[in-house]
C-alpha cells in the first residue's frame, strides 16, 4: 500500500486525554500553518468532561481554502493509551501513526497498510525536563516537533508562535522551544523521508483571521452596545460571555471611575437570564442571553411573553446534540423547530444563520438592530462546532459612522408633540410595529401596563375578541415586515440549465459548498442557496420554484429545516430531499459528497458509483 | 369589586411635597373582590409614595401572576408596569434595574408567585441585593384558581372548606433574613398605621427591601380557622416595636413613651426610629431577628413590624461596580470601541 501523499491537503489528528494540556500544543500546530500562509481548520472534539476522557484535536489543511470537515483521518498523533486501538483503526490506508515509543507498541497493530512513527516522547521528556510538573506539557510540544519534522514544517514559525504564545513569561519559551526542537531533531534523523504529507509556504490566506464564533458573537454584542446581559452557564455557549466579559473590560471601563458600563449578571438559571434580558430590554438598555438547546427549553415562557408583549430581546443559541443532555461537547443543528416557534400559542421568532465567525459578529450586531426595531425577541443560531472552534476567515470590519437602530421609541418631546392620543399598540406606519416608550421618560404622557394577557390599542385589558384578533393580526402583519429587514439569503449558480438545488444554512456552509464543488467536478451541477434567515423571504420560494429537486443540507436527525420550509412555503414534501448528518461531529464534506450522489443515483439521475474508501473512525 | 370611584376631592388638601396631589398616585379600578386585603395594601402604596413625595412617573412597578400581580394596575397610574410571567417578577425586575439605576422599582407578587412558582427567582433576587421594594401579598392560598392551599398556609390551618393543610409553611421574612435582603419587614392588609411606614422606610432602604404583608383573602380564606384571616390575625400578632419612618432632613418628636429608642439609618439618609421595649432584639442582628420571629412563632403568634435592617447593604450596581449613568442611556460613543480597535484585534487573530 502506497502511503499516502499530498502537499497542503491532508487531515491530521492528535488524540490526547482531557486535560493534559494538548490543547495549546495543537493549537501551537494549527497556527503555525495558518501562519505559513496555508488555510487550515481544527476541530476540537472534546468530551463533558474535565479530565481523563480523550478529546481529538481534527486539523485539516487545505490550500484550495475548504475549511469544512473533510472526513478520514491521514496522520494520527495517538498519545492517548485509552483510545490507541481505535486512533490506529480509524485511520485512512495508507496513513501515518505517529505513536509514543517510550512503551513498545502492542504487536497486534499490525496493519501492513500504515506508516508506524515511533517517537519516545516520554523517556525524552524525562532525560531533558527535571521539572516533573511541566513534563506532561512538555511532552506534548516534542510531538508537534516531530510532527513539524515530518511534515517538513518551517520550525522558526513555531519557534516564534512560542515567543508570541510566551511573551509575558519568557522563560517558560526556552523550555518549550527546546521540547520543540527536541522533537523535530529526533524525528529528521529517525524518520527523514518518511512522511509524504508536507506543508509548504503559501500566500493563500490573505489577511484572514483564525477566531471562534463565540469571540466574534460577544464582539457583536460588545460593537452592537450591549450593556446588559443575564446568562447561566451551559456548554457549548458559556465562552460567549466570558469573551464579552474580557472585552469589557478591555473596552467598557470608565477611566475615572472605573466603573462598568455592562452589567454581567450571572442568574440562577435560563428562566431569570431570558426574563433579565427582557426586563432590561423593556427599560432601554441593548440586552443579550447566550443559551444552547436545555436553555432554550427553559426560556420558551419568556419568549412568548416578549413575543406577544412586543420587547426586544437577542439570544445566541450555540446549538449542541439533542434531545434533553444529549451530547453536550459535540455539535448539531437541531434546535430549529424549538427556536422557530418557541413558547405555547401562535408564536414565532425571527433566526439568522451564521456561517463563519465574521456573520456571528456581524449577525449578533445586526440582531439587536432588529430586536429593538421590530421589538421582538431574535434568535442567532449558532452551533458548537463554529462556536468553539477557530475558524479561518474574512478580518471582522465596522463602519464607525454606523448609528444603532432603536426603533420606534418616543422621548419626552416627541410625546409633547404628538396630536392625536398615543396608544403603545396602535399601528399608524402600517408595517405593524408600534411606538413605545421607556419608564420614567414623561411626567404624565405615555405610560403603559406591560403584560402577557391580551390588551387593545392603548394597552388597556381585555377579552374581547376583536380586539384581541386585531392584534394577532397586527403581529402577522409584523412578521412580513420582518422579511424586507432581514439578511437575504446567498444565491450560487452553478448553471442556469440544472434542475437541481442544494439548501444549506450555518456551520454546513462550507462542507455543502466543497461537495458541491466535488460534484461538479464529476460533470454534476448543484445551483445553492445558503439560507441567511428566518422567516424565509420571496427570493428562497424563487429558487425553490426553478428547481425541480432541492437537496436540503442540515445536521439533525428529522431534517428540521426541510420542515420548516414544506410547512412556511406550503411546498410538496417530494420536492425536498433530505441529506441529514448528525452525529455530534461537524459535517464532513466527503459525506456529503457521496451522500448526494447516492440520492442522485437513487432517482437515476447519476449512475451508482462505488463509494470510496474511508477510514473508520467517524 | 367597586366600579365607581368618586372624583370628588377636597379643594383644600394639600399637595406634597413635590406638588403632587394624592390622586396622581392613584390607579385604576380594582377588579378584586371587595374588601380584599391587596386593596388595602394598594392604598397604604399609594399614600406611601404620596407622603414620600415620588415623581409618580419614576417608580416602575412589576408583578407576577395572581390576584396580588394584578393589583399595580389599581395604583400609581403614572408609573410604567410590567405584569411579568408567573413567579418571574424578579428577573424582569433585575433586567430593568440593571438598565436604568435611576428608577425606583416596586415589586408585587403574592405567595403562590414567590414561595412556589417564583421561589427559586425570589430567593435569587434577595441574593443580589436588588435595589427595590418587594411585596408579598400573602393571603396563604390561590385566589384566582379558587382556593388552593399555597406555600405559606400555616400547617395545620384549615380552609373555607374545612380541609386542613398538611404540609410545613414557608415562612418568607424569614429567608429573606437568611439570604441578605437588608430591610425585612412583615405586615397586616388590615393596620395601615403599621404598614404605610412600613412601605415607606423599604422605598427609602438601598438593596432589597423585603415586606411580607399578610392580606386575607376574603373569598376563600377568611374563615376563623384559617391562621390568614382577618379576624386570627387581628387576635394573633404582635409589633416588634413601635417605629416612626424619618424621611431624609425631616425632624419629628415622638410621642412614645418606651423604654428605649433605636436609630437606624438608611443608605439615603432617612432613619428608622424605633421605641423598643427593653428586652426586644437588635433589629440589625441577623441571628436576633430569626430568633425572635421563631420565638413568636412557637407561642402562636405572628410577629410584625419591622423585622430587620442591616443599614450597611448595598445593592447589584455596587457589587456589579457598574457606571454610575443608567446602562440603557449609554450611546454609541460609550459603548462602541470603533473600527480601529477592531483592526486590531483582528490581528491578534492571525
Amino acid at each position: 500500500m502506497k502511503p499516502l501523499e499530498g502537499i497542503n491537503d491532508f487531515v491530521i489528528r492528535f488524540a490526547t486525554v482531557n486535560g493534559s494540556g494538548s490543547a495549546s500544543a495543537n493549537n501551537l500546530f494549527a497556527k503555525a500553518v495558518f501562519r505559513m500562509g496555508v488555510p487550515v481548520s481544527p476541530k476540537n472534539i472534546f468530551p463533558s468532561n474535565i479530565q481523563g476522557l480523550p478529546t481529538w484535536y481534527e486539523v485539516r489543511v487545505n490550500e484550495q481554502g475548504h475549511v469544512g470537515r473533510r472526513g478520514g483521518v491521514d496522520l494520527v498523533v495517538a498519545v492517548n493509551g485509552q483510545t490507541l486501538r481505535q486512533d490506529y483503526d480509524g485511520l485512512m490506508p495508507g496513513g501515518y501513526f505517529v505513536y509514543d515509543a517510550s512503551k513498545p507498541l502492542d504487536e497486534t497493530f499490525q496493519r501492513d497498510d500504515v506508516v508506524a512513527i515511533g517517537i519516545p516522547m516520554t523517556t525524552m521528556c524525562v532525560a531533558s525536563f527535571d521539572n516533573a510538573k511541566m513534563r506532561p506539557l512538555l511532552k506534548n510540544i516534542i510531538y508537534v516537533g516531530a510532527l513539524a519534522a515530518l511534515l517538513d514544517m518551517e520550525i522558526e514559525v513555531l519557534i516564534e508562535s512560542l515567543r508570541i504564545q510566551f511573551r509575558k513569561n519568557p522563560k517558560l519559551a526556552e523550555p518549550n522551544i527546546q521540547a520543540l526542537e527536541l522533537g523535530h531533531g529526533y524525528a529528521r534523523e529517525h524518520f527523514p523521508d518518511t512522511c509524504k504529507l508536507t506543508v509548504r509556504r503559501r500566500d493563500q490566506v490573505g489577511d484572514a483571521i483564525m477566531m471562534d464564533g463565540n469571540s466574534a458573537a460577544a464582539l457583536g454584542a460588545l460593537y452592537a452596545g450591549a450593556t446588559v446581559t443575564g446568562w447561566y452557564p451551559i456548554t457549548p455557549s458559556t465562552s460567549i460571555i466570558e469573551a464579552f466579559g474580557h472585552y469589557v473590560e478591555q473596552f467598557r471601563i470608565e477611566p475615572d471611575s472605573g466603573r462598568i458600563k455592562a452589567a454581567i449578571v450571572q442568574a440562577e438559571d435560563e428562566l431569570a437570564a431570558i426574563g433579565i434580558v427582557i426586563g432590561a430590554s423593556w427599560n432601554g438598555a441593548r440586552a443579550f442571553t447566550a443559551t444552547s438547546g436545555p436553555g432554550i427549553s427553559l426560556m420558551a415562557e419568556f419568549l412568548g411573553l416578549a413575543y406577544f408583549a412586543e420587547i426586544p430581546a437577542v439570544l445566541i443559541d450555540v446549538q449542541r446534540a439533542g434531545p434533553s443532555t444529549g451530547m453536550p461537547t459535540r455539535t448539531q443543528q437541531s434546535d430549529l423547530l424549538a427556536c422557530a416557534y418557541a413558547s405555547h400559542g401562535d408564536t414565532k421568532h425571527p433566526l439568522l444563520f451564521p456561517s463563519d465567525p465574521k456573520e456571528c459578529f456581524e449577525m449578533t450586531a445586526a440582531a439587536f438592530d432588529l430586536a429593538e426595531r421590530l421589538q421582538t425577541p431574535v434568535i442567532v443560531m449558532s452551533d458548537l462546532d463554529l462556536g468553539m472552534n477557530d475558524h479561518c476567515c474574512p478580518p471582522l470590519t465596522w463602519d464607525s459612522q454606523r448609528r444603532y437602530d432603536r426603533g420606534k421609541v418616543l422621548d419626552a418631546a416627541q410625546l409633547d408633540a404628538l396630536t392625536t392620543q398615543w396608544g403603545r399598540y396602535r399601528d399608524i406606519d402600517g408595517d405593524g410595529i408600534c411606538y413605545r416608550t421607556y419608564p420614567g421618560t414623561h411626567p404624565a404622557k405615555g405610560v403603559y401596563f406591560t403584560r402577557g394577557t391580551s390588551r387593545d390599542e392603548y394597552s388597556a385589558y381585555t377579552e374581547d375578541s376583536g380586539s384581541y384578533v386585531r392584534n394577532m393580526e397586527r403581529l402577522a402583519l409584523k412578521w412580513e415586515t420582518a422579511k424586507t429587514l432581514l439578511p437575504p439569503a446567498r444565491v450560487k449558480i452553478a448553471s442556469p440549465e440544472t434542475r437541481l438545488g442544494v439548501v444549506f444554512y450555518g456551520s454546513t456552509a462550507p462542507a455543502a459548498y466543497e461537495a458541491i464543488e466535488n460534484l461538479h467536478g464529476r460533470g454534476i451541477a448543484l445551483n445553492s442557496l445558503r439560507l441567511r434567515a428566518f422567516p424565509f423571504q420571496q427570493e428562497v420560494w424563487d429558487f425553490i420554484q426553478a428547481h425541480e429537486l432541492v437537496f436540503v443540507i442540515e445536521q439533525n436527525r428529522d431534517s428540521q429545516m426541510r420542515t420548516l420550509l414544506i410547512n412556511e412555503g406550503g411546498l410538496a414534501p417530494q420536492q425536498l430531499i433530505p441529506i441529514t448528518s448528525y452525529d455530534g461531529l461537524p459535517v464532513a464534506s466527503r459525506f456529503l459528497t457521496q451522500a448526494l450522489e447516492r440520492a442522485l443515483a437513487e432517482r437515476g439521475i447519476v449512475p451508482p458509483r462505488p463509494a470510496p474508501g474511508q477510514g473508520g473512525v467517524q | 369589586m367597586t366600579f365607581f370611584r368618586p372624583t370628588f376631592r377636597h379643594p383644600e388638601l394639600p399637595p406634597n411635597a413635590a406638588g403632587y396631589s394624592r390622586r396622581d398616585y392613584e390607579g385604576g379600578i380594582s377588579t378584586l373582590c371587595a374588601g380584599c386585603g391587596h386593596d388595602s395594601i394598594g392604598n397604604a402604596i399609594i399614600q406611601a409614595c404620596f407622603e414620600l413625595a415620588l415623581p409618580p412617573h419614576r417608580i416602575v412597578k412589576m408583578s407576577g401572576i395572581g390576584c396580588s400581580s394584578k393589583s399595580p394596575a389599581y395604583f400609581l397610574g403614572r408609573a410604567h408596569g410590567f405584569n411579568a410571567v408567573h413567579g418571574r417578577m424578579p428577573a424582569i425586575a433585575t433586567g430593568a434595574n440593571m438598565a436604568n439605576r435611576d428608577l425606583i422599582y416596586l415589586g408585587v407578587s403574592g405567595d403562590g408567585d414567590t414561595a412556589s412558582i417564583g421561589m427559586g427567582q425570589f430567593v435569587h433576587a434577595v441574593r443580589r441585593s436588588l435595589n427595590m421594594l418587594y411585596i408579598v401579598m400573602n393571603n396563604g392560598c390561590y385566589g384566582l384558581t379558587k382556593g388552593q392551599y399555597s406555600a405559606t398556609a400555616d400547617k395545620g390551618s384549615k380552609g373555607k372548606k374545612g380541609g386542613v393543610n398538611p404540609l410545613e409553611s414557608i415562612d418568607l421574612c424569614e429567608l429573606a433574613i437568611q439570604l441578605g435582603a437588608g430591610f425585612v419587614a412583615r405586615g397586616f392588609s388590615g393596620d395601615k398605621q403599621q404598614l404605610v411606614p412600613l412601605i415607606k422606610a423599604g422605598l427609602s432602604h438601598t438593596g432589597m427591601s423585603f415586606i411580607d404583608v399578610i392580606s386575607p383573602c376574603v373569598t376563600f380564606n377568611n374563615n376563623p380557622e384559617s391562621t390568614k384571616s382577618y379576624h386570627w390575625v387581628r387576635e394573633h400578632s404582635e409589633a416588634t416595636n413601635t417605629f416612626d419612618f424619618v424621611p431624609l432632613r425631616q425632624t419629628i418628636i415622638t410621642e412614645y413613651a418606651d423604654d428605649t429608642i433605636q436609630d437606624v439609618a438608611l443608605h439615603d439618609g432617612s432613619v428608622v426610629h424605633l421605641h423598643k421595649h427593653r428586652d426586644a432584639p437588635d433589629i440589625t442582628d441577623r441571628r436576633q431577628a430569626i430568633d425572635s420571629l421563631e420565638d413568636h412563632k412557637a407561642q402562636g403568634v405572628i410577629l410584625t413590624g419591622v423585622l430587620y435592617v442591616n443599614p450597611d447593604s448595598t445593592d447589584t450596581h455596587e457589587i456589579l461596580h457598574t457606571s454610575e449613568r443608567p446602562l440603557g442611556s449609554l450611546t454609541e460613543a460609550d459603548l462602541c470601541p470603533g473600527s480601529a480597535a477592531l483592526a486590531a484585534i483582528n490581528s491578534a487573530h492571525r
